[in-house]
């Protein structure tokens, strides 16, 4: 506790370049970035795999070939190709690790989709795009959700491996803080690195009573 | 009108699903496609909007070969009821109502308003308008299916088994609710279900279709029963084919007698009983309006004295009919005397077949 107080008390903490509030921008800003790129390659591709029933081998691939892959050994990999300093040997690995759990699950809520609907769906007369984006899509939303939300908390907590490489974000706080064996710097980071994570957690329950049908949230 | 010329379709696993049908579809009535599971009859009707495209022959609706028509916007001029009734459940009853509508483009307020006068038109309460599909019994969900299909006023609705998923209370009045909602509509039906009972009931014309998807044998219900093409047929038809006959013969025709001295009725000319030594006994009565003969005679059975007793909407009595009345018109509508096949038909191995003339004369 008394750690907890030396850090949050500290007045140096919440200003300046190294303060708290700075450096979770920039926490947010890597994270963000990484998702929003993982969220744009990964549902388009959940959505069409799992509407079209072609690639689906390819969800099963990429789910474990990327499930075994170490963020950390990756991170290195990539800052030894591309250089430390630079955003972009951050932004690969969190997006590597963000891919998957939006991938599977968007494409087992589409393809999950009861056939009596779809088939009711085509029966009425929608067309494919349509049965996709007015049917399933809605229907397949709390999965499609469920995905998005593993994949931004375990982004959020990864991005702590920015700090590694040189870069800012609420590692720094832990690695400087091992380096120069200030624990309360290591604890305080910690402890905002998981607030967030459940902050963004919060805001998937939020975002989910809003975008969820009512009909749908029930009947799971 | 809807014509199959020929259509023969096998999936791609080899399997004949239906095998050269071609039938007639008349325009305004109830077709009814029945036969043991597996014998082609989802099939059949999912190749009328296209759900399942023909491997060889045609389909024309109104003359024209629905091949020739965009499958989605075929689908939009025909209705389509499911078994499970298929709702979209992250919408409101009063949107899955105007689905149809809503790809028609219909404006937002024009499809909901057709879409409440239809709840109202399948006996739903419109309050249901709001909820979601989950929120509704199956029997309510299936007249929700019904009312979707019927949003955009299709001429053709296709129903697959639409009410076999609920009880048998239930089934009886969704049947009742189609009869009179056809009454009001004539659309064109194609109704698919392997319950002989429900074709017997809802078909102008049944289909009975044997494995294979060939045609067993196509005729008005009251045919079917009294002179059922072959054995296989007559074995689907099930027992009591005789007395279920009657229900298609009105008992408009019956003779009715003034009504006896012993027959006690109430002030309003209600009927309470029949006198006897022992009090009042039971009485059994049909209303010659919009009963069957078969609910005449069953009037008659009930009676001690084998009379039944005619009544008006209000349930007073018109006369009465003894079953020398009920005979006279079982002997009209006799069976033709030269049966079909070799063996007759209207004996028949079944048991329950005494026809008429096991009636006491
Ligand atoms: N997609 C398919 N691929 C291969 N065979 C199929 C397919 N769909 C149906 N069949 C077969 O075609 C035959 C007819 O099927 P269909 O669904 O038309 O029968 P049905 O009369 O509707 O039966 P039920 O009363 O059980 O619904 C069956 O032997 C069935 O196994
Ligand atoms: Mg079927």
């Amino acid at each position: 506790m008394n750690w907890l107080a030396d850090f949050f008390g500290d007045a140096g903490h919440w200003s300046g370049p190294d303060g708290i509030p700075v450096r979770l921008l920039e926490h947010l800003e890597f994270s963000a970035a990484a998702f929003l790129v993982a969220a744009l390659i990964a549902v388009p591709l959940g959505m069409l795999i799992g509407h079209t029933g072609r690639g689906a081998l390819l969800v099963v691939v990429a789910a474990n070939a990327a499930r075994a892959l170490p963020t950390l050994g990756l991170l290195v990999l990539v800052v030894l190709l591309a250089g430390v300093g630079t955003v972009l040997p951050v932004l690969i690995p969190l997006i590597v690790l963000a891919v998957p759990p939006i991938l599977v699950n968007t494409y087992e809520g589409v393809r999950g989709v009861d056939a009596d609907l779809r088939d009711a769906a085509y029966g009425m007369g929608l067309r494919g795009r349509q049965v996709l984006f007015r049917t399933l899509t809605p229907v397949a939303l709390p999965l499609i959700l469920l995905g998005l939300r593993l994949a931004a908390i375990q982004v959020v907590s990864t991005a702590t491996v920015a700090a590694f490489v040189g870069l800012g974000g609420l590692g720094r706080f832990i690695i400087d803080g091992l380096a120069t064996k200030t624990y309360a710097d290591v604890i305080g980071g910690a402890v905002l690195v998981a607030a967030l994570a459940l902050a963004v957690q919060f805001a998937f329950v939020l975002l989910d009573r809003v975008a969820v049908s009512p009909g749908v949230r029930q009947v799971r | 009108m809807i014509t199959f010329e020929d259509v023969t379709k096998r999936y791609r696993d080899g399997t004949v699903a239906v095998d050269d049908l071609s039938l007639e579809v008349p325009t305004g009535a109830i077709t009814v496609f029945v036969g043991p599971s597996g014998c082609g009859k989802t099939t059949s009707l999912r190749m009328i909007n296209r759900m399942i495209d023909a491997t060889s022959g045609r389909i024309t609706l109104d003359g024209q070969d629905v091949r020739e028509i965009d499958p989605p916007t075929l689908r939009r001029g025909i209705g389509y009821v499911i078994q499970q009734a298929g709702l979209f459940p992250h919408r409101k009853i009063v949107d899955n109502v105007a689905t149809v509508p809503y790809l028609l483009g219909w404006s937002k307020k024009k499809a909901r308003t057709r879409a409440m006068e239809l709840l109202e038109l399948v006996g739903l309460d419109p309050g249901l308008a709001g909820r979601y599909p989950f929120q509704l019994s199956g029997g309510q969900q299936q007249r929700v299916g019904v009312a979707r299909a019927l949003a955009a006023d299709p001429p053709v609705l296709l129903m697959d088994e639409p009410f076999s998923a609920v009880d048998p209370i239930v089934r009886a009045s969704l049947q009742d609710e189609l009869l009179r909602l056809q009454s009001e509509l004539r659309k064109t039906i194609v109704f698919v279900t392997h319950d002989i009972d429900e074709a017997v009931k809802l078909g102008d014309t049944v289909a009975v279709m044997r494995v294979g998807g060939r045609l067993a044998q196509m005729a008005g219900p009251a045919t079917l029963l009294t002179e059922p093409a072959d054995d296989f047929v007559r074995e689907f038809l099930g027992r009591d084919r005789g007395i279920r006959r009657l229900s298609f013969i009105s008992a408009k025709e019956v003779r009715l007698s003034p009504s006896p001295s012993d027959l006690v009725t109430d002030e309003d000319g209600r009927a309470l009983g029949w006198r006897t030594a022992d009090g009042l006994a039971a009485h059994g009565t049909f209303n010659p309006e919009t009963d069957s003969l078969r609910v005449a005679l069953d009037a008659a059975l009930l009676s001690p004295n084998g009379t039944a007793v005619a009544v008006d909407e209000e349930g007073r009595v018109r006369g009465v009919a003894g079953r020398d009345a009920i005979d006279e018109l079982l002997a009209e509508y006799a069976p033709p005397a030269a049966g079909r096949a070799p063996g007759g038909s209207s004996g028949g191995s079944s048991s329950g077949a005494g026809d008429s003339e096991g009636a006491p004369a």
